[in-house]
């Protein structure tokens, strides 16, 4: 197997003097839908962070294109790897066009100006996120899920063959939800390379097409959602006792959660 | 997020009209390239008047001859004192409102303002450290103390948040600390000593009164050398606005992006401190009325900015001149009487955006 484009190698990654991931080695597949789950605080939003150059190993490496992400300009990362964080800030009174349009920041010079090639990339990116006719709007008078479209049209401008997007469902409501990742499923369908950070373990087995698992800062399990989503799996990554049933609608693996004796009573 | 907000998605029908009644974005350019255009009149206008009008009345004929001929009597007055006065209102006008926008932008802190990085209080520790030391010495030496001692300031800001860590919340409360301190020091020298008090009287409140003994030369290709590279931050600083992992995501290094800021920053307003004294409001009001103007891209907030700031401070100045007459009340003080209570109209109204 070829390594992918983005590759952590023996990697220690953390804040400050807490190493959150110790050794950590990650292939990241080229063309896949990948998210990364785990329980809280077992280290996959430190992994996206480490992914996204957010973070600099104190040992080992990440790889883009087989060469240490950051040994190249970050302007040069921006235009392969897009990035949608947990929280970002939409200033004050910005409109959706203009805020997608800030997107084509990598693509631009000091002395190079706003082009129509940058015009065509915007309206692309909106009318993909469905979101054309909330141009002129103010970003600050849009709901959630509306939001959510922005930031990730946001990331489309920047035309980037990989996205990271870090718990991009996570303020959401369910429908919400529904929509954004099928969104993500459109974007892969239509070529490029995702990861994301879920929390939904039945979300990530429906809509990834490769998964990977961790606990305490190690990768537990990674692979094809069904062959690695199995009680035994579940269990050891979540501490949660399950039942794997086949999904009514898509036929991923679907985890029930086994109900307490206690509850039962 | 709001309940309310995810309500008002349900309520389609509301977009259409809205939408009508949003100025398409070429004619929000065209407003902003106005907008420009009048800002670059009224500087203009300000300019003459500054030379025109002062303590001593003169007709326009007697301002003619004394920037023409000099050996008219005017002359000395004309060309000598208002003159200087004029190009060092706008340099130090555009200067701080550059700085201030700047300074806004880069901590997404909409009351940040330059003082916050210490340069204020960096300039008066300086000044009265040297005058306690050394005692009476000459302007171009306190302009060289001042400066010396903004950047200084500045410098240690910065360190104290972290230097490479810095994050927004760290710089403003490094900056109030060193702020803090600084004032006390500054106090107690003054306190101390009373002939500090007297050197630091002629310099500590903000006026534009001794630009003819400034070395103008050094001072405006400072203002400018720094003008041009804070402009060149537009395009970063609007990364940098969605917050700092999605400028990462864009391409743009915070930390490399704070350091050019922050140096920038420094000899903008650490420059117009020098030479003219604390002068606070500035930096503080014209980048917020700017904001509610041309909304928050900062490739027309920085220079509407700094030409606001300018015609801002000269405007100051004009009116320090007249009202009193013919006594003179100091730029400073005129900045803070008009620039306050507008400051706090602006934020009952909420016209203050938030960052």
């Amino acid at each position: 197997m070829t390594a992918g484009p983005l590759v952590v190698e023996n990697a220690t990654i953390g804040y400050g003097r807490v190493a959150i991931c110790e050794g950590l080695s990650v292939d990241i597949p080229e063309g896949e839908f990948t998210v990364i789950l785990g329980p809280n605080a077992c280290g996959k939003s430190t992994l996206l962070k480490a992914l996204a150059r957010m973070l600099k190993p104190s040992a080992g490496r990440v790889l883009l294109d087989g060469k240490d992400i950051h040994s190249q300009p970050t302007r040069a990362v921006a235009r392969r790897l897009g990035l949608l964080p947990q929280s970002p800030i939409a200033p004050d009174g910005i409109t959706v066009a203009d805020l997608v349009a800030r997107g084509r920041y990598p693509h631009q010079g000091i002395l190079k100006q706003w082009s129509a090639e940058d015009e065509r990339v915007v309206a692309e990116a909106m009318a993909a996120t469905d979101i054309s006719e909330l141009a002129s709007r103010g970003v600050d008078e849009l709901s959630g899920g509306q939001r959510q479209r922005v930031w990730i049209a946001m990331v489309l401008a920047q035309q980037t063959p990989l996205l990271l997007l870090d718990e991009p469902t996570t303020f959401l409501d369910i429908t919400h939800q529904i929509e954004v990742l099928d969104l993500c499923a459109k974007l892969h369908r239509e070529g490029r390379t995702l990861v994301a950070v879920l929390h939904d373990l039945n979300q990530a087995a429906r809509y990834a097409t490769h998964l990977i698992a961790m606990r305490d800062g190690e990768v537990v399990a990674e692979g094809a959602p069904a062959d690695i989503v199995t009680a035994d799996t579940v269990r050891q990554v979540f501490d949660l006792p399950c039942r794997i049933i086949d999904d009514p609608e898509t036929g991923t693996p679907l985890v029930i959660p086994k109900a307490l004796a206690s509850a039962r009573l | 997020m709001s309940t309310a907000q995810s309500a008002r998605e349900q309520a389609p029908a509301l977009d259409a009209p809205r939408a009508a009644i949003e100025p398409a974005p070429r004619s929000r350019t065209a407003r902003r390239v106005l907008g420009l255009l009048a800002l670059v009149a009224a500087l203009a206008l300000l300019a003459v008047l500054s030379v025109a009008v002062g303590s001593r009345a003169m007709d326009l004929g007697q301002v003619w001859a004394g920037l023409t001929d000099a050996g008219s009597d005017s002359y000395p007055v004309v060309t000598e004192l208002r003159l200087p006065r004029t190009v060092l209102g706008l340099a130090a006008g555009a200067a701080l409102g550059l700085a201030g926008a700047l300074m806004q932008a880069m901590t997404r802190n909409p009351l940040a303002d330059p003082g916050l990085l210490g340069v204020n209080t960096g300039a008066a520790a300086a000044v009265v450290t040297a005058s306690f030391f050394i005692g009476s010495f000459g302007f171009t030496e306190t302009i060289l103390f001042a400066f010396l001692g903004a950047a200084v300031a500045s410098v240690a800001v910065y360190l104290i948040a972290g230097a490479a860590t810095a994050t927004p919340a760290r710089l403003a409360l490094a900056g109030a600390a060193v702020t803090a301190a600084g004032y006390a020091y500054v106090s107690a020298i003054q306190l101390m000593d009373a002939a500090t008090l007297d050197q630091m009287r002629f310099w500590s409140v903000g006026s534009l009164v001794n630009a003819h003994v400034a070395p103008m030369l050094p001072v405006v290709l400072l203002i400018g050398g720094a003008a041009v590279v804070g402009v060149l931050l537009a395009r970063p600083l609007n990364a940098l606005a969605l917050g700092d992992a999605t400028a990462t995501g864009l391409g743009v290094d915070p930390r490399v992006l704070r350091v050019a800021g922050i140096a920038a920053i420094t000899v903008l307003a650490g420059t117009a401190t020098a030479v003219c004294g604390p002068i606070v409001f500035v930096g503080l009001v014209v980048p917020h009325v700017v904001r509610a103007f041309t909304g928050p891209d900062q490739n027309w907030v920085l220079p509407y900015s700094m030409l606001s700031g300018a015609a801002f401070l000269l405007a100051a100045d004009v009116l320090g001149r007249v009202i009193a007459r013919p006594a003179e009340v100091q730029v400073g003080i005129v900045c803070a009487v008009a620039g306050g209570p507008f400051f706090l109209y602006l934020v009952s109204r909420r016209k203050v955006a938030r960052l």
